[in-house]
Formats: structure tokens, sequence, C-alpha cells
């Protein structure tokens, strides 16, 4: 059941109606509304919003780690509604090592943002067309954006390497 | 390795173009022509990459099959330094990522946590928000006007934009003590009171800048070649462009009127008066005309501001987020503490996350924080405009001699320090 103060909002309405054990939590974060969706059903409900409910832009795409609470991992996808003039943001929670599916194939600009997830955080997409890193160098070690990562690195200097 | 037939490249397949050849020539595979392929880097260090940029070409004699960018070579760890950092201390970070837009940045940032913590700014520092942001877009797109002429070959055009925009940078360093990095907008309101001459240093600058404007058309606008350079290049559907993460001018030239200004207006500019340029051709001419156009129209908002300041405070009344007064903080005893608290522990952020939108010179600018509710932020996204632009290169670059590709990057306008941070 969606909460008193989300269930007027349309979008969740819809949202609820067709995937309702999907949508775990929804709520009006700081003007926006913010809907937790199980991991399994991120491209299916991405694909309807982007059909269905108009949100023809992903604005971005991030990760956020809550080390150490179990899950780790959060992914946020921010999408945008040009013809309606709306934002909504929708949020995955992911443990350490398990994978999502990619929404690459309902919007290309999801291409560079997952892989700087997958770049800083770990988190692995399946099915993205290439998903190497994009920030760090190819054969770095390690994801800089963990809380477990220190901020300086591991390394002193990389003088003499 | 490359495949043997040469298929047009789509954005999907950009990670088949892979080069094992540490020169960075290699010459594989046969092309429609007959001839062989070339892969050339234009390499991170270039003069027209706008910053430390490498995209990799496949070519095809003078002809681009197939481009992949790779960037990440101005990664600093942006992002993970305003983990660390008290909210406050982060406002210098935020002028950095994109280094020519200073202000744009600033007023993001201070617009997302002024959200979480629920402050009212006053009128006045709004404006003055405005204005100062409006003079920030006219010196960026003076940048971008310089360096894509010069590009293209125009140097006078270079010399020109960077002297009107060395007026706008003084008008900087009067507010700030700073030319670029003023990080003058600061959650609360502003950093130091406006100075004293502010107003006959802006209105000059913007009788100026009205002169300089007319300049600058009047050497490209009817130039024949410019218009031959520009004309017809660069074109990618505005589906795509939507698709693939484009933001701001570039989708203004394609013909869609969509602008955070108006769309969801901040900082008070529902108040001001202006207008949001189109054109419809989709080409490099057609962004350049747009940005000229957002030029006189940010004077206007400026004039417009100049003319309806409001009086009153420049910082909100929040004793426990906002500085004291420099004067009452060696006098009063409260006022020491409040400093003290700020400077040494921060200010706690209500726990929650926002996401920020303003209008950029490149495009959307978002930031996403979230917070812990300790006086650190927990995380801080920042979605530059330049980081879904340049994602549309590849697309936008297949097909097209290598000399108007320059022209077609240039009109993207992208800044290395917004797109890696």
């Amino acid at each position: 059941m969606l909460p008193e103060s989300v269930a007027q909002n349309p979008i969740a309405a819809a949202v609820y109606e067709q995937f309702p054990e999907a949508v775990k939590e929804a709520q009006i974060a700081t003007g926006e509304l913010q809907l937790t969706i199980a991991p399994e059903q991120i491209v299916p409900i991405c694909q309807y919003l982007k059909e269905t409910s108009g949100f023809e832009r992903l604005s971005g795409l991030t990760g956020v780690d809550w080390w150490p609470r179990d899950p780790r991992f959060e992914v946020v996808y921010l999408l945008h509604s040009i013809r309606h003039n709306t934002r909504i943001r929708l949020v995955v929670r992911l443990a350490e090592n398990q994978e999502i599916e990619s929404v690459f194939h309902v919007w290309r600009s999801a291409n560079w943002y997952e892989r700087e997830v997958f770049d800083l955080f770990g988190v692995i997409f399946r099915n993205h067309p290439s998903l190497d890193r994009i920030m760090m160098p190819a054969d770095w070690v390690g994801h800089p954006l963990r809380k477990d990562y220190p901020i300086h690195g591991h390394k002193y200097s990389y003088k003499d390497e | 390795m490359i495949e043997g037939n040469a298929n047009v490249a789509s954005l999907d397949a950009e990670h088949e173009l892979q080069t094992e050849d540490p020169t960075g020539i290699n010459q594989v595979g046969e092309t429609p022509s007959g001839a062989r392929r070339m892969i050339l880097n234009m390499g991170p260090q270039h003069p027209s990459t706008h910053g430390v940029l490498r995209i990799l070409l496949e070519l095809d004699g003078e002809t681009i099959i197939r481009a992949r960018p790779e960037i990440g070579y101005l990664h600093t760890g942006i992002e993970k330094q305003c983990e660390v950092e008290r909210y406050a201390q982060v406002t210098p970070l935020t002028d950095r990522v994109d280094y020519l837009a200073n202000m744009s940045n600033n007023l993001c940032y201070a617009l997302a946590v002024e959200r979480l913590l629920g402050l009212e700014i006053p009128d006045m520092a709004q404006w003055m928000r405005v204005m100062l942001v409006e003079l920030t877009r006219i010196s960026s797109h003076l940048v971008w006007l310089g360096t894509h002429a010069i590009d293209i070959g125009a140097m006078s055009v270079f010399f020109y934009c960077f002297r009107e925009r060395e007026e706008i940078l003084k008008v900087f360093e009067m507010f700030s003590g700073q030319r670029m990095m003023t990080s003058y907008i600061r959650i609360g309101g502003l950093a130091l009171e406006p100075p004293r001459g502010w107003h006959k240093a802006v209105t000059n600058l913007t009788v100026r800048l009205v002169k300089a404007i007319e300049e600058y058309e009047g050497l490209l606008t009817a130039n024949p070649i410019w218009m031959q350079r520009t004309k017809g290049v660069g074109y990618l559907d505005l589906d795509i462009m939507i698709d693939v993460g484009v933001t701001g001018p570039m989708l203004r030239a394609a013909g869609l009127k969509i602008d955070a200004r108006k769309d969801c207006p901040y900082s008070s500019y529902e108040k001001f008066d202006f207008e949001v340029p189109t054109r419809t051709a989709n080409d490099v001419y057609a962004r350049y005309e747009v940005r000229m156009e957002e030029m006189k129209q940010s004077v206007r908002i400026v004039k417009q501001a100049l003319d309806g300041m409001p009086n009153g405070a420049w910082q909100a009344d929040a004793p426990g987020i906002v500085l004291p007064d420099r004067e009452k903080m060696k006098t009063q005893m409260e006022s020491l503490i409040y400093h003290f608290k700020i400077v040494t522990d921060g200010f706690r952020v209500p726990v929650g996350s926002v996401y920020q939108v303003i209008e950029s010179p490149r495009g959307e600018l978002g930031y996403f924080v979230v917070s812990n509710g300790t006086s650190n932020p927990h995380r801080v996204f920042m979605r530059t405009p330049s980081f879904g632009n340049l994602q549309s290169c590849g697309a936008m670059l297949e097909g097209i001699p290598i000399a108007d590709s320059i022209s077609a990057m240039g009109s993207m306008d992208f800044v290395l320090g917004d797109v890696d941070r």
C-alpha cells in the first residue's frame, strides 16, 4: 500500500498499479517523488515510465554507498519528463556482489553513467554494451567511491612505479 | 580487432573500437572505398579537444567512420573529497568542476543544501545571485565563442572575446577578490557584502557587452567562410540527442524550448523577463546563433537586476549556519561562539536527499546531495551537462570529415572538468 502522502501522486499510483510487489517504498523527498524499487523489476518499470508515463529522459544515474549497512549500495535513477515537466527518482538497493540489469536499452544515456557506477562503486550491470572503467585507468584495482576506500588511495606515491 | 565490413557505428558498439598498438596508428581492414582504414588518436593533448579528452578515430581517408571518446584524464575525485569535507568546505570544490562557469556550480550546490536545510534566502541575495550567474553565463559563452572560432580559424574573435571576458572577471574580482574561483555564492546567501561601486561597474560592463556582442556578430554571422564551415555540420537527430543525455543549447538549436530557468525557476528567476532562444536547423550555425542570442538575453537580465535590485540582507537569518558579521564576532560572545562552532564543527543538515537542477551555460546542471544527519555530506553527485553532451560524440562524429568534427565538437561546448570531475 502506498503511504497517504504519495497515494495522490498519479505517477506513483500508476506504477503501483502496474507493479504492486516491486514498489518497496514511496515518499516525497524534498519536493520530488522517490520510489524504492525491487532490483529485478527495474527494466520493466523504467520501460513503463518511459513509454506510458512520458519520462523520455534519464537525467542521471548514480550510486550511494551506505556501508556498513546491508544492503550496502543504492543506485539512484533520476528521471525527467519533458512533456509533463516533472522529475522523479527511482532507488534500488543492492548488496555487495548483487548484479542489476542495465537500462541502456531503455535510455541510451545510461551508458556512461552505469560505467561510472561500475568504476567507482563496483556494481555490475548485466547486458551493458561495454562495461569498462571510465574515470580510473583501465588497470586500476578497487572502487574509489566506496566508503571503505581511503580518501587518498592506497599508495602514498606513484613516483617510482 | 576491427571487423572487415565497415558498419556505420552506433553508440552500442563503441567498445569494439580497440587498439593494442601503442603508437596509436594501426592500419587494419578494408574501407568501402577500397583503401585501408586507419585508427588515429586525437590524444588527450590537443588544442581543439578543449581539455584532456582522448578520441579514437577510425578513419577512411579523412572521413571518420567511428569515433570513441575516452575520458577520465581530468578525474580528481571531487565527489569523494566532498564526503570528507564540511558542507561549507565543499563550495570551493564546486567552483573547480566547471571551471568556466564557477558561480553556476556554486549556485546549484548552495540551492541544493538550502533546500535540505529549509533556509529562506533574502531577495537581495537571490537577485544578486541571478545577476552574477548571468554574468557567468556571458563569460562562459565568450570563452566558447573565442575557442570555437579559433578552432575554425577566426583568430581575432578569440582576442576580442577574451578582452570582454577580462572586464567580466574584473567585476568578479571586485565582488569576491577572485577572478575565477570566486566561491561567492555560499550556503545561506553571498560570501561578502557587495562592494561599494558595484552598480556603476556592472552598468558600464553591460554597455560594453552590448557593443561587443554586436561586434562579434558583425564578424561571424554573415561571414561566408564561417557559414560554410558551420552550416549543415554536426547534425544529430533530436530524439537521439534526448535519449543520449544531451541538454542545453544543443537541444534548443534543434527546436526544443527547454530551459530550467523557465521550467523549474529557482532563485527568483520567475521575476525576470527574458526569452529562451531556439532555432530549428540543428547544426553548428544554429547552436552559434542560440548562444549569441543567449548572451543578449543574459545582458537583458543583468540590466533588470541593476534596475530592480531590492535592498536587504545578503545572507539568510540563520545564526547556526551562516557566519556572523566579523565585527560582531570580535565583540559579542554569542557571535564568537557561533563562529567557532560553524568553522570547527560545521552545521548539521537533516537526513534526506535532494536533486537540484539549474540551467548552466552548458545545459542541465544537477546536484544530488544525500545527507546522513552529520556535518559532512554523505554523497554529492554532480550531474554535469558536459558528461551528457559528450556521450553524443560517437554518434555525431560518424561519417564526417575530421575538419567538420572539430566544428561539431566545439559546438558541444563541453568542459573536461565538468565531464571528469
